[in-house]
């Protein structure tokens, strides 16, 4: 499912709400979701999942072409944490 | 930030009364957790993709007994997160 299709299924599935409103909407929420990470907040969504940032260190790496010593400096990198009841359904679905 | 800040700025931006964008809010994860219950993924320009991937059963021990059992097959939900999300929280302010 891409984004378009979560849009057409949303504007779909609810009377009130034309295909631009449902664009709105999931721009608002992934929008939301990613502002809220890049101020270093912690995301969570009841039932579904938490967002966060996870630190990585720095450490030095070999360019496998090369051979070459590289230092990758520390990065941030963001993290989910699928939830209990979306864990059990995706489980249970095997 | 939970989902009560995002049925907020769903209110402030639509003009759909509190209920209503609580409805909105709550049926896109519905939406988006029937999809990947059935074994469907969901990719989400400029945010990331959300994965079912199966897990094989393998050996494991349990760390406080040092027994070793036998830990089932299963699938896990993996969340990918797109170059731009990942750049947008390394940006500096």
């Amino acid at each position: 499912m891409t984004k378009s299709e979560l849009i057409e299924k949303l504007s779909d599935g609810h009377e009130l709400l034309n295909k631009k409103d449902a664009e709105t909407v999931i721009n608002l929420i992934f929008g939301g979701i990613g502002d809220a990470l890049s101020e270093g907040s912690r995301v969570e969504i009841r039932g579904f999942g938490s967002f966060s940032v996870r630190e990585r260190e720095a450490r030095e790496a070999r360019n496998p072409k090369s051979g070459e010593l590289v230092k990758i400096p520390s990065r941030k990198t963001p993290f989910f944490k699928t939830g209990k009841e979306l864990r059990e359904r995706v489980d249970e679905s095997l | 930030m939970t989902k009560a800040d995002l049925i907020e700025s769903v209110y402030l931006t639509t003009g759909f009364s509190k209920k209503e964008s609580a409805a909105i809010v709550e049926m896109v994860f519905d939406i988006m957790k029937s999809t990947l219950e059935g074994g469907e993924k969901i990719k989400i320009a400029g945010f990331g993709n959300f994965v079912v991937k199966e897990k094989a059963s393998r050996r494991g021990r349990n760390p406080q007994t040092g027994s070793e059992i036998e830990i089932s097959a299963r699938k896990i939900l993996t969340f990918k997160p797109s170059q731009v999300l990942k750049a947008a929280i390394n940006e500096d302010f």
